[in-house]
């Protein structure tokens, strides 16, 4: 016998489940005068610093439908690069962005569109410069454990193309699940949870 | 957004996190919650050492909070009213796997009133609605991650899956913790329910002890007297590597 590490096991996932709007949008689950505002709707105001991007997020099941029950998490740095985070030790963030945000998939067209801006580039841990994207966490009825992911942009593609997760992804013409095209001030980005196209996810 | 959940003697944690036990967890494929079959990822993930990107996460203010976020009972319910149902306290502790307190940590709540019924408009059960229950609440964890809520029991319901499926009363708990890659999203049962063991949802779940930290036990200990019964619920979320092998002793 050896003396025990005393580690914990963490809590096992279990889904969301169909009225995750309940706890997470009140809001939008049409409960009222709970919460003043649903958190995560807001990530921007006027002084928020860098170039304004709406992103548009669908997420896409094995059949083709787009799921209307969904919900979606941001995470992302400032323009400068900086995460609105205690445990980002490089500096202060934009004080008027919040870097997180939440909203539902709708429940008519699976469609959510996130207003932000662009981020900065943050280093990977080796000090090679990512390229600017965000970190995606998607949950919903159906989906036993939480889906991370990333959104790389379009309209990088030099940054794109040194970015030391992308360079990972073995299957060359998988890297593609991650980029959004750009169309204006909007990035269209389509999670697929299967098929041909399935997007890449992480173990993180 | 603030740091102030952060003691001056405890600077924020840098180390990347334990690697999560997928095999704890429930696969994403699987067939007898039926929903997954078309909703799980056929590929492997990819796996990654985590970046600044995962190494940190938004942090919540207390000024978030309004005064009856933590009481279900009378959050949504009208002046002098309150919720139906047995009344119970749920309390207990955040902590990571190294069993060290997760202060600072937004918990959401959201459940069924005591007749099994959501209040959403997707919901089609049978059960009425009450008036005075929304069923959503929140908190912040204290500085050793201790947390507690006040609520009714949620009803056992019946959901579409096999011809006759019920889900085991339950609370869905959403936690964020210090770090994005910590993100969780789970469900606390109640103790001796029977349903528990018949529920495909839980039994996503391959391992026996996973469900049972799942569990809550009845704490008669901590119950108010004449007033509401209380359960126990301890949430665990992912370790992080220390930094005490690049000469930084904080954290250990």
């Amino acid at each position: 016998m050896v003396q025990t590490l005393g580690r914990l096991k963490e809590s096992a996932s279990q889904t969301a489940g169909p009225y995750v709007h309940i706890g997470l949008t009140p809001n939008f689950a049409g409960i009222a005068g709970v919460y003043k505002r649903d958190l995560g709707t807001a990530m921007v105001n006027d002084k928020t610093r860098g170039e304004r991007i709406r992103v548009n997020i669908r997420v896409i099941d094995g059949a083709g439908s787009p799921l209307k029950d969904a919900l979606v998490e941001i995470w992302q740095a400032d323009a400068a690069g900086i995460y609105n985070s205690p445990s980002d030790l490089r500096g202060s963030a934009d004080p008027n962005f919040t870097g997180w945000g939440r909203l539902p998939t709708d429940m008519t067209t699976g469609e959510c569109m996130f207003e932000t801006i662009k981020p900065g580039r943050v280093p990977f841990f080796d000090g090679r410069k990512m390229a600017p994207h965000l970190t995606v966490w998607i949950v919903a009825r159906g989906i036993n454990i939480g889906l991370h992911t990333r959104m790389y942009f379009g309209d990088e593609e030099t940054a794109n193309a040194e970015d030391p997760v992308l360079m990972r992804i073995e299957q060359k013409e998988r890297v593609s699940t991650l980029v959004a095209p750009r169309d204006g001030d909007i990035y269209k980005f389509d999670i697929h949870l299967q098929g041909i196209n399935e997007t890449v996810f992480f173990d993180i | 957004m603030t740091r102030s959940r952060f003691p001056a003697n405890r600077p924020p944690e840098i180390g990347a996190f334990f690697q999560r036990d997928r095999n704890w967890h429930p696969q994403a494929f699987t067939p007898a919650y039926k929903t997954s079959v078309l909703r799980s990822p056929q590929r492997p993930l990819l796996s990654l050492d985590n970046t600044l990107s995962e190494l940190t996460g938004p942090v919540f203010g207390h000024n978030i909070l309004g005064e009856l976020d933590n009481d279900l009972i009378h959050n949504f319910a009208g002046p002098g009213e309150s919720a139906i149902g047995p009344r119970i306290l749920v309390y207990g502790r955040l902590l990571d796997e190294r069993g060290i307190g997760v202060a600072g940590a937004l918990l959401e709540v959201w459940q069924a009133n005591a007749g099994g019924r959501y209040r959403h408009k997707k919901e089609t059960y049978l059960a009425p609605l009450d008036p005075n229950f929304g069923g959503c609440g929140r908190t912040i964890t204290g500085e050793d991650g201790s947390y507690c809520f006040r609520t009714i029991q949620p009803g056992p319901y019946p959901w579409p899956n096999g011809p006759n499926d019920w889900r085991p009363a339950h609370i869905h708990f959403s936690i964020f913790g210090h770090g994005f890659a910590q993100r969780l999203i789970t469900q606390m049962y109640f103790e001796g329910d029977p349903m528990i063991w018949r529920c495909p949802i839980v039994r996503t779940i391959n391992d026996r002890r996973a469900i049972e930290g799942l569990t809550a036990a009845l704490d008669m200990e901590a119950t108010i007297p004449m007033d509401a019964r209380a359960y126990k619920f301890d949430i665990v979320l992912r370790g992080r590597r220390s930094k005490l092998f690049e000469n930084r002793i904080e954290g250990n």
